[in-house]
């Protein structure tokens, strides 16, 4: 069952949500917002687009497998705190960079954590709604 | 509104329990997910309710003003959220896979591990 | 303090961080199943370096505590590894080298190309983030990672008796962490802290210790189900035989640890104020865990659910240690559960070969053995008599040891249960060797001759290490009797932890 009005309206919020997502992991830090809502948002996109056309389309539209997003994420948080430990301080203690930095803002170890939930987030629940979808 | 939401509490123990008493697969599924939503609750109120004072700086000044909502409750269920949101995916997967192997979602005639 | 610690702290977060990082790489490598063999072998090989590490700094340097970015103690999140710790994850390490090499013998492709490696790894992060918690709230966390983890290694293959064995196996632990939870949410609501040295000091303050007392028994009943005793059991002879042996082998070596090792945590930690009820209980519930396993196994002829009542019965024994709560009862049972969890792994290993070798786990139907295979008869005789408790073995200085503990503390009652079940565990173990290796082989059934090396090197290994532990018990004893005293006096963790205060 597809519908003609909502696969022509996802072809307008699809683009929104993905802007919003990152906005969100953007202004997480202090606000709130953050990867993990973030990812979230990403994931329930992809999953518009599943459910306006079929569990393929939105496949191909990600063009990567969520499973490779969980790898990455997972590696990228465990790398935010790796840092801390080759400078010798306690594991996980946070970075940052002195300057703020346009469009970015504050950039530090926590932003790279941050992106890391944000991939995870979305590989992991995406994995669980194709599965469940292409059965 | 303590006293309401230990009411709640408890239904949501009582319903849960119930639930799980069932013989269907399915129930047992949502049963999991109604204990789950009690405990949650459980440590929401277990962290005194606060109303209409959120735990944030105010701009200006330099520390939250007593009282205000404890955050730490809403850090913990969101956390216990998100891994019961892992879990009852995994376990609705699991109940389709076994009702398909099996071919009922009655849970009495899953014996197969069961004998001597 | 914090400065000087900084360097040696990181040997706490290894355990954690090389799973995590072996598992990554595993998925990241997930079309190349050779490469997440190698990878998995080397993150196996460097968590027992690891583990080793982290225990020669705990025995050297005294009781470990980190505070994950540089958060101080009560508020942020704290890893601690005490000496009891630090050897749980040196038990894991060991798991994780022998079940990997076991695996890459035994694994069927669709497995491995399902994800077993990064699972296994998942698993294991999980397991090592259990014993290193020091924050009751990431104590749960962990838990349910290393939870998810064994739902789908379980379920992997997606056998029927695997899906049937996991639905409650599934249902059982999920009410365990709901439980869990429920603990969890109450204990701040008194207390206003999860961090567990900060909970020790306020639970000892409290004004009315009649509401720590039911929160406990809350822990008390979660970490017994995952624990599996008496009478929450029935979840694991109903699973624990339908995964692959690897997985079974790992399950059955750690998992119920973690629970007991959790138990042994919080009332040795935290609820300590009522010891004449609480620990009184334990005891009478360890004494019905000894039994009621060790009947179920008497009654079984499958290997693998005979050798899952098993363990059943033997955390009886672990937790009659903490339930006799004195150190040297509480050194034994530190002791008992290094050689429980080699014995217990290196048996289930033994029975995938027999089922290698005869295609069946099926007592009946299996024999001659001794015949066939002398050489996997010895190693099977050496695990299971151990676990028997004959001498010179570990497991007869791990039950002298506590039953000797029992009676110097006036309960006969608990230590003539010991011993009682003792002799059962033995007369089961013979079971098995009648059945299996002595009687003649009844249907002259297909069997393999040749045993595939890297299904017998891990064996070998552990069998080893049960041996070499039975030989060297004096140092092991003087280990678990430090790791007993950190126990029984927890003022060494609460200052590790919360620094000077």
């Amino acid at each position: 069952m597809v519908s003609l009005i909502l696969s022509t309206a996802v072809r307008y919020i699809f683009p929104l949500q993905l802007l919003f997502s990152i906005f969100l992991l953007l202004r997480g830090h202090n606000e709130p917002g953050g990867g993990f809502v973030g990812g979230l948002v990403v994931a329930a996109a992809f999953s518009l687009v599943a459910l306006a056309n079929n569990v393929w389309t939105a496949q191909r539209t990600m063009g990567v497998n969520p499973r490779v997003l969980i790898g990455v994420g997972l590696l990228a948080a465990a790398v935010s705190g790796l840092q801390a430990l080759i400078a010798g301080q306690p594991f996980m203690t946070a970075a940052w960079i002195a300057r703020d930095i346009p469009v970015l803002g504050k950039v530090g170890t926590p932003l790279l954590f941050d992106f890391g939930v944000y991939l995870v987030v979305i590989g992991v629940t995406l994995t669980i709604i194709f599965t469940l979808m292409e059965e | 509104m303590e006293i309401i939401l230990a009411i709640v509490i408890g239904v949501l123990y009582a319903g849960g329990l119930y639930m799980m008493k069932r013989r269907s697969i399915v129930k047992l599924v949502i049963g999991l997910a109604l204990l789950g939503h009690a405990a949650n609750l459980l440590i929401f109120t277990m962290g005194r309710l606060v109303r209409g004072r959120p735990p944030i700086i105010p701009t200006g000044a330099g520390q939250l003003q007593a009282p205000f909502a404890d955050p730490l409750p809403q850090a913990l269920i969101l956390t216990a959220i998100v891994i019961g949101f892992g879990i009852q995916a995994f376990a609705i997967v699991l109940i389709k896979r076994a009702y398909q192997t099996v071919g009922t979602d009655d849970l009495d005639d899953m014996k197969a591990t069961d004998g001597i | 303090m914090m400065q000087v610690n900084t360097v040696m702290n990181i040997w706490i977060v290894l355990p954690i961080l090389i799973p995590l990082l072996t598992a990554v790489g595993a998925v990241l490598a997930w079309n190349w199943r050779r490469v997440q063999r190698v990878l998995s072998v080397i993150g196996s090989a460097a968590l027992l370096g690891a583990g080793l590490k982290l225990l020669l700094t705990v025995w050297t340097d005294g009781i470990l505590a980190l505070q994950i970015g540089s958060w101080p103690a009560p508020f942020g999140i704290t890893l601690a590894a005490d000496l009891f710790s630090a050897i749980m994850v040196v038990l894991a390490g060991l798991l994780a080298v022998t079940v990997t090499l076991y695996s890459l013998a035994s694994m069927d492709m669709e497995r491995e190309s399902f994800g077993y490696y990064p699972i296994l790894h998942i698993l294991l992060m999980g397991v090592c983030g259990a014993f290193l918690s020091g924050d009751i709230f990431n104590l749960y966390v962990w838990f349910e990672v290393l939870l998810i983890a064994s739902f789908v290694l379980l379920t992997l293959g997606g056998e029927r008796a695997q899906l049937e064995g996991a639905i409650k196996y599934v249902t059982l632990n999920l009410m365990a962490s709901a439980l869990f939870l429920a603990g969890v949410g109450v204990l701040y609501g008194i207390a206003g802290t999860l961090n567990m040295a900060d909970l020790a000091v306020q639970l000892a303050k409290m004004e009315h210790p009649e509401i720590v007392t039911a929160v406990s028994m809350l822990f008390l009943i979660a970490f017994g189900i995952k624990a599996a005793v008496f009478p929450l059991f029935f979840w694991l002879p109903a699973s624990y035989h339908t995964p692959p042996v690897a997985v079974s082998a790992i399950f059955s070596g750690l998992l119920t640890k973690v629970g007991v090792y959790a138990l042994f945590r919080v009332f040795t930690l935290l609820f300590v104020h009522n010891i004449r009820y609480t620990h009184t209980m334990i005891l009478i519930i360890a004494g019905f865990t000894m039994v009621t396993g060790v009947l179920g196994a008497v009654a079984q002829t499958e290997f693998r659910r005979l050798l899952s009542f098993h363990i059943v019965s033997q955390i009886g024994y672990l937790l009659m240690g903490l339930g006799l709560y004195h150190p040297a009862a509480m050194a034994a049972a530190v002791f008992f559960m290094v050689h429980v969890v080699l014995a217990k792994s290196t048996l289930f290993l033994v029975s995938g070969v027999v089922h290698w070798l005869q295609g069946t786990y099926d007592l009946k139907k299996l024999g001659g053995l001794y015949a066939s295979a002398p050489g996997l008869a010895l190693l099977f005789l050496i695990p299971a008599l151990s676990l028997a408790g004959i001498p010179p073995l570990p497991g007869f200085f791990a039950k002298l040891a506590l039953v000797g503990a029992g009676l110097q503390l006036g309960q006969y009652v608990i230590s003539a249960v010991a011993l009682a079940v003792s002799i059962l565990t033995l007369f089961s173990m013979i079971k098995i060797w009648n059945e299996a290796f002595w009687k003649p082989q009844p249907l002259a059934a297909t069997c393999a001759s040749a045993q595939p090396v890297l299904l017998i090197i891990p064996i070998v290994l552990l069998a080893l290490v049960i041996l070499g532990i039975g030989f060297f018990a004096g140092p092991l004893f003087t280990l678990a009797a430090r790791a007993a005293e950190q126990l029984s006096d927890p003022a060494g963790y609460i200052q590790a932890v919360l620094g000077g205060a």
